[in-house]
């Protein structure tokens, strides 16, 4: 780096076009390496066709048990909170939907990072001449995912025609715009928890412990109150995460300020997400070997 | 027999290993613990009667409390995916060779994980229901207390022998993740993890009665919460021994057939 920056000036103008040239040639070069991890995956899963087919009626069987349990709350309850039965079935489709998109597209990576750090395979993907982060959490596609997510998809769309109720384009596209935030602030959060293997090798815990943050999402937010909702609403926003889509959705917003909270906080978990990983990968000193 | 107390002795401290993590698993559970009696309070909250099929708010809170209690000292963690490891890896040779019978070996490596957990979950778990101290119920007389231990021992054993034999599949397929997330699912809606067996339809809750699931959870905590009593109590009682003896059949069954299948891959 000091090296460059000492070069003369007189070009400098060149040399800024050419960055720009440079990081247009990038992304088109992440692009292609990320193609090339897809087609990689896909042969992956076609190779073990009846586990890949096994997992998807896991989740789908996870998914109908959660959706009974609403079913059986509902039986003896006509109402959550201000939530009713189809509002609450929205959201935990949505609840699902968000997390079999973050599984599709994180999960195996994320989870696979403490094994790269305690056998030192991380070596290997820090010599590579591409970006660490990007290639820590691209590198593996769960393709289950996307089917179960379909499958959310329709529950979704079955619970707002029990509503009778017909969302406009405007918030059709403001829920998808919200619901990749909420993959963000998983995918941000889930890197800070795997990144924690940085300093302690064991972190075996960390699915686990997600999975239980998970259980909270699907939640109607009315239900909490007091020091819990405040800290899964400010500081690990799960509370809002699947809540502040389905509410967009239902016109059940009580203000726009929702929203903007949970675009924040996803700025602000993911900013937090980077710093950390660059503290973290500065301490790595590799497996002994 | 002295043999066993070894493995016992062997497996408190293999397991004395993961006791930070013990600590954290139970004090991270309670997370989801709080999230579902939140949602009850809250459906309590719009309820004129302060009823829901039979269950008073106190007794619904010490239900999700009892459970807790329970799972803590039945629940199979990770004995199920190392026996499907040691099948798979060709662990288990050593133990056809060896006097050592591996279903009994592996009991005492699941007590001993039991207690060790049991240990160290004690302290957040109990801090928690003293939090709830005003909702929690306690079983209503020492004699229900007596059956309670004994209905939770039957229950362990269950869990333990059910596990063990799904585990055994791996005999024949490679990969039992899937079988035992399957099997998992079935036991957490069936067994009463989810919610009260009794808010179920009668004929859904009719049916459930004749399969071993709500005696893997659901029937030692209504025994707590004195939901059980007289007549019913014992017939409870002698049809969870009868499911623990044939669960124990079946899984020496399988795993003489498994035996026979087994060709000691990697050895």
């Amino acid at each position: 780096m000091s090296g460059e920056r000492r070069i003369p000036n007189d070009e400098s103008f060149a040399r800024c076009g050419g960055r720009i040239r440079n990081s247009q040639f990038a992304i088109r070069n992440y692009l292609s390496l990320y193609a090339a991890l897809w087609r990689n995956s896909v042969i992956r899963e076609m190779s073990f066709k009846v586990s890949f087919l096994m997992w998807i009626v896991v989740e789908a069987l996870w998914f109908v048990l959660q959706l009974s349990f609403i079913g059986v709350l509902y039986l003896h309850t006509e109402s959550i909170g201000s939530w009713t039965k189809w509002q609450v079935v929205a959201l935990v489709g949505t609840s699902h939907l968000i997390q079999q998109l973050f599984t599709a597209l994180f999960l195996t990576n994320l989870t696979a990072l403490s094994e790269h750090i305690r056998t030192g395979k991380l070596d290997f993907m820090l010599l590579l001449p591409v970006n660490t982060r990007f290639l820590v959490s691209f590198r593996q596609v769960d393709l289950g995912g996307f089917i179960s997510a379909a499958g959310a998809l329709g529950v979704i769309g079955y619970a707002l025609h029990r509503l009778g109720h017909t969302p406009g384009v405007a918030q059709v596209a403001g829920f998808f715009l919200l619901v990749l935030v909420g993959i963000l602030i998983h995918y941000s959060l889930m890197l800070m928890l795997s990144a924690s293997s940085f300093w302690t090798v064991r972190a075996q815990g960390i699915v686990w412990g997600y999975y239980n943050l998970f259980n909270i999402a699907r939640l109607p937010d009315e239900a909490f109150r007091g020091p819990f909702k405040a800290v899964f609403t400010f500081v690990l926003p799960m509370l809002l995460v699947s809540n502040v889509p389905v509410k967009l959705l239902v016109d059940k917003l009580g203000s726009p300020f929702e929203i903007l909270l949970l675009v924040a906080l996803a700025a602000i978990i993911f900013a937090a997400s980077e710093l950390l990983w660059r503290t973290a990968l500065k301490r790595y000193t590799s497996a002994s070997s | 027999m002295e043999k066993y107390w070894h493995v016992l002795n062997i497996g408190l401290q293999n397991t004395m290993v993961y006791r930070l993590n013990f600590l954290f698993r139970a004090t991270f559970g309670l997370i989801p613990l709080i999230a579902i009696i939140s949602v009850w309070r809250a459906i309590y909250e719009g309820k004129a009667g302060g009823q829901v099929a039979s269950y008073g708010l106190s007794q619904m809170i010490s239900y999700y409390l009892v459970i807790t209690i329970v799972d803590a000292l039945t629940a199979v963690t990770e004995d199920d995916w190392q026996i499907a490891a040691d099948i798979k890896d060709g662990n288990i040779s050593q133990f056809l060779l060896k006097p050592m019978d591996y279903l009994t070996y592996r009991l005492c490596l699941f007590g001993a994980g039991r207690i060790v957990y049991a240990v160290f979950a004690v302290v957040p778990t109990c801090a928690f229901i003293w939090l709830l101290r005003d909702n929690f119920i306690l079983p209503p007389d020492a004699a229900t207390a007596c059956w309670f231990a004994v209905s939770v021992a039957l229950t362990a054993l269950l869990q333990f022998l059910f596990s063990f034999t799904l585990a055994l599949l791996a005999f024949w397929v490679l990969e039992v993740a899937t079988f035992i997330f399957i099997a998992f699912a079935f036991e957490y809606l069936a067994g009463g993890h989810l919610f009260p067996l009794d808010l179920l339809p009668p004929a859904v809750a009719g049916a459930l009665d004749y399969t071993p699931f709500p005696y893997m959870l659901f029937f030692p905590v209504s025994v707590w919460l004195g939901r059980v009593t007289g007549d019913a109590l014992w017939l409870g009682l002698l049809v969870q021994l009868l499911w623990v003896v044939a669960a124990y059949a079946l899984a020496r069954g399988v795993w003489n057939r498994g035996i026979k299948k087994y060709s000691a891959v990697g050895g």
